[in-house]
C-alpha cells in the first residue's frame, strides 16, 4: 500500500474516570483516505476513545492531532468529523430529507441546494427517491443505517466516524452492509475510523486494524498481519477459535508442554522466550493416516463435528484438551464418533505467542 | 392459551348484546363505568340542566331557558372570565420558562441527587394548599417575617405585595409547580442523549441542538404539563381569595358565589358550563394543532 500522509495523530491520548483509566497512553497514527478499525471487547476502552476523537470526551492526557493541529479543545460540533453513533441517533421528529440534510440547514444553505445534495447522497446510498418524505420511523434497519451514514456525509467530514453502527443488524445483511460500507469508503476516498468488537467484521472491511484490550492498544497491523501473526494469546483468541497449547522453552528449538503432554516442532523462537503458547488454527490441523505425515501429532478421540456452512469443524478431545479441526464440506473426514483418531500440523503452520 | 380455549368453551352459551357485555374486558370495567356515571356524567348533567333552568330556581324540569347564559353576558362577568384566563396564562408562562432548567437537571445532570431534588420538590404537596398560602401571607403581610425583619433591621420600609394580580400569579406559580415539573421531566428524559450528541457533531451551536432537537423531542412532556398547569390554574380559587384578598375575582370565585351565599344555582350552573366549553375547547385546539403521535415520531 502507497505511503500516505497522517490525518490523525494520537499523543499518549489517556482518559481517565475517577480511578479507572479508560483510554491509556494511546499512540497511534491514522492515514489519510485509511479505513482504520479498532477492535476490542467490551469495557476495552474503545469507545471512550472514539468519543475522545469525535469531541464529545476531553482526553485526561495527551494530544489529539487533527493534519498535525491540535484539537483537543475544540468542540464536536466545530471538528471537520463525523459520527455515526451506535443507536444512529437518528432524528425521530424529523423526515429522511431533514435528517441528511440537518447539517446543512445548520449551514444556512439553501433548501433547493439542500435537497439536491440528499437526494444525490440518496442515489448514492441506494435508497430510494421517495423515502426523501418518509419518516425515519418508518424505515428498515438497514434503511435507518443508510440514512445515518447520508447524514454524516452530508456534513462532508474530513474523517468518519464509525461505532458499532452494525451491532444490532440481523447476520445477513449485516455482511451486505458491510460490503456496502467499504465501497462507500471507495468511492468517498475518506478517513473512516470504525469500533466494533468483531474481529470478523473488522477483517471484511479495513485497511489496518488496532487491537484494543484494557484501554491500550495491543497490536496494530493490516488483517493479514493480524491474522498470521498475533502478538499475544488475546490477540490470536480475539481472531476466532484456535486450538491453544501452553508451552515452555524445550530442548533442541523444540517447546514442551504439560496438557497435552509433548514436545513439539515450533516457529523458531524468539530470543528470550520462556514460555508462551503455541496457537494453532482450525483449518491447519489435520487428519493423519499415519504419524509421520505431519511434524507433530497427537492421539485423540472425535467427539463431535459441526457443519459451518462452506466448511465442517470437527472436534478432537486429547485428554481432556479440545481441539477443533476444520475441512471443507466437500472434504469430509470419514469417521465415526468416539473413533480413536491421529491429529497433526506442521511447524511452519503454528504461531508462537507470548502470555 | 387456556383463556383462548375458555373463551371459545363459553361463546355459543351467550348471545346478543349481553353476551358482548360479559366478554372479559367489558365485564371488568363495568364497575369503573357504574362509578363514572353516577360520580361523574350524572353530576355534569345535572349542571347543565341547572343552567337552564329559571333563574335562582331548584326547578329543572321546567322548560329550558337561556335566562342565565343572558344574564352572564349582560352583566360583566366576561372581566372574571378574563382575569382567570390571563392569570392562568400567565401562570403557565412563567412555570414553563422556571421548570425547564429544573426538569433538564433531574433528566440530565443531578444523577443520583435528583431523587433528593424531586423529593424536595413533592414535600409541600403533603401540606394542605391552604395552610401554605396562609403561610404566604405570614410572610408577605405587612409587618409580617419579610417586611417586618426589613424595618427591624435595616429601617426600610415597604409596601406590602400582597392582595394583587401579581402575588396571586405567584401564589399559583407555586402551588402547580410540580405539576409542569414531572411532565417536564417526563418529556425531557425521552430526548436520548445521543440524539443530542449527533445534533452537536453535525455542526448544531448549543442553541441549535437546543431548538431544533431537543426542544421538539421533549414536547408532548411540556405540553402535558402546560395543559395540565392551565386546566389547575384556570380554576383556582383560594390563590386570589387567600393572598389576593379578592382584589380580583376569577371566575371560579363567581360560580362558588352564585352556588352559595347568592343562592343562584342556574347562574353558577351556565358559568361553569361556559367555563368548562372555553377551557375544553382550548385543550382540544392544542392538542389537536400538537400532534402527539407525530412528535413522538409514531406516525
Amino acid at each position: 500500500m502507497v505511503e500516505r500522509p497522517s490525518i490523525l495523530q494520537l499523543r499518549q491520548v489517556t482518559k481517565q474516570f475517577g480511578a479507572l483509566t479508560a483510554v491509556d497512553h494511546i499512540d497511534l497514527d491514522v492515514a489519510e483516505g485509511e479505513f482504520f478499525t479498532i477492535v476490542g471487547p467490551s469495557g476495552s476502552g474503545k469507545t471512550t476513545l472514539l468519543r475522545m476523537l469525535a469531541g464529545m470526551e476531553s482526553p485526561s492526557a495527551g494530544d489529539i492531532l487533527l493534519k498535525g493541529r491540535r484539537i483537543n479543545d475544540v468542540p464536536a460540533n466545530q471538528r471537520p468529523t463525523c459520527m455515526v453513533f451506535q443507536s444512529l441517533a437518528l432524528f425521530p421528529h424529523r423526515s429522511v430529507g431533514q435528517n441528511i440534510e440537518f447539517a446543512l440547514k445548520i449551514r444556512g444553505v439553501s433548501p433547493e441546494e439542500r435537497r439536491a445534495r440528499a437526494l444525490f447522497l440518496m442515489r448514492q446510498l441506494r435508497l430510494p427517491e421517495d423515502y426523501y418524505a418518509k419518516s425515519v420511523t418508518k424505515c428498515s434497519g438497514g434503511e435507518r443505517q443508510r440514512v445515518a451514514l447520508a447524514r454524516a456525509l452530508a456534513y462532508d467530514p474530513q474523517i468518519l466516524f464509525f461505532d458499532e453502527p452494525l451491532s444490532a443488524i440481523d447476520y445477513k445483511l449485516r455482511k451486505t452492509l458491510e460490503k456496502e460500507l467499504k465501497d462507500i469508503h471507495r468511492e468517498t476516498g475518506k478517513t473512516f475510523m470504525y469500533i466494533t468488537h468483531s474481529l470478523e467484521e473488522a477483517m471484511v472491511m479495513s485497511d489496518r486494524i488496532g487491537v484494543m484490550r484494557g484501554g491500550r492498544l495491543v497490536q496494530v497491523g493490516t488483517p493479514h498481519q493480524i491474522y498470521t501473526s498475533p502478538r499475544d494469546k488475546f490477540v490470536s483468541e480475539f481472531m476466532g477459535e484456535v486450538n491453544l497449547i501452553e508451552v515452555r522453552r524445550g530442548a533442541n528449538g523444540r517447546v514442551s508442554a504439560a496438557a497435552p503432554a509433548g514436545e513439539f516442532s515450533a516457529p523458531v523462537l524468539p530470543a528470550g522466550f520462556e514460555h508462551g503458547h503455541l496457537v494453532v488454527r482450525p483449518e491447519f490441523m489435520r487428519f493423519l493416516g499415519a504419524a509421520g505425515e505431519a511434524e507433530n501429532h497427537l492421539v485423540g478421540r472425535l467427539y463431535n463435528e459441526y457443519a459451518l456452512g462452506s466448511r465442517i469443524q470437527y472436534q478432537v478431545r486429547v485428554g481432556e484438551h479440545v481441539f477443533v479441526l476444520e475441512r471443507l464440506r466437500q472434504q469430509p473426514f470419514a469417521g465415526h464418533l468416539d473413533q480413536e483418531v491421529l491429529i497433526g500440523w506442521d511447524a511452519r503452520d503454528s504461531i508462537l505467542v507470548g502470555d | 392459551m387456556a383463556a383462548l380455549a375458555e373463551r371459545s368453551a363459553t361463546k355459543p352459551a351467550r348471545h346478543g348484546a349481553l353476551a358482548a357485555l360479559w366478554r372479559p374486558g367489558p365485564r371488568h370495567a363495568i364497575p369503573i363505568l357504574l362509578l363514572l356515571l353516577v360520580g361523574f356524567a350524572a353530576p355534569l348533567l345535572a349542571i347543565l340542566s341547572f343552567s337552564f333552568a329559571p333563574s335562582r330556581t331548584f326547578d329543572i324540569w321546567h322548560l329550558p331557558t337561556l335566562e342565565n347564559y343572558r344574564t352572564i353576558v349582560t352583566e360583566t362577568y366576561y372581566g372574571s372570565f378574563l382575569w382567570s384566563l390571563g392569570m392562568a396564562t400567565a401562570t403557565v408562562a412563567i412555570l414553563a420558562l422556571v421548570c425547564y432548567p429544573v426538569a433538564y437537571g433531574l433528566s440530565k445532570l443531578f444523577g443520583r441527587w435528583s431523587n433528593l431534588v424531586t423529593l424536595l420538590m413533592v414535600l409541600p404537596l403533603f401540606v394542605s394548599e391552604n395552610v401554605r398560602l396562609y403561610g404566604w401571607i405570614l410572610f408577605l403581610i405587612k409587618g409580617g417575617v419579610l417586611l417586618g425583619s426589613l424595618k427591624a433591621l435595616f429601617g426600610i420600609e415597604a409596601e406590602s405585595v400582597l392582595f394583587t394580580p401579581g402575588v396571586i400569579v405567584f401564589g399559583m406559580v407555586y402551588v402547580y409547580l410540580p405539576f409542569m415539573l414531572f411532565p417536564m421531566v417526563l418529556g425531557l428524559s425521552m430526548v436520548p442523549r445521543e440524539t443530542t450528541e449527533a445534533a452537536r457533531d453535525l455542526g448544531a451551536s448549543r442553541w441549535q441542538v437546543f431548538t431544533e432537537v431537543e426542544l421538539p423531542l421533549a414536547m408532548p412532556g411540556i405540553v402535558i404539563g402546560a395543559l395540565l398547569t392551565f386546566v389547575l390554574a384556570v380554576g383556582a380559587i383560594a390563590e386570589a381569595k387567600v393572598l389576593g384578598g379578592q382584589s380580583v375575582i376569577p371566575i371560579s370565585h363567581d360560580i362558588e358565589i352564585a352556588f352559595t351565599y347568592a343562592q343562584n344555582w342556574p347562574l353558577g350552573a351556565a358559568l361553569a358550563v361556559l367555563l368548562t366549553l372555553v377551557v375544553g375547547g382550548l385543550v382540544l385546539l392544542v392538542l389537536g394543532r400538537l400532534d402527539l403521535d407525530r412528535i413522538l415520531g409514531r406516525r
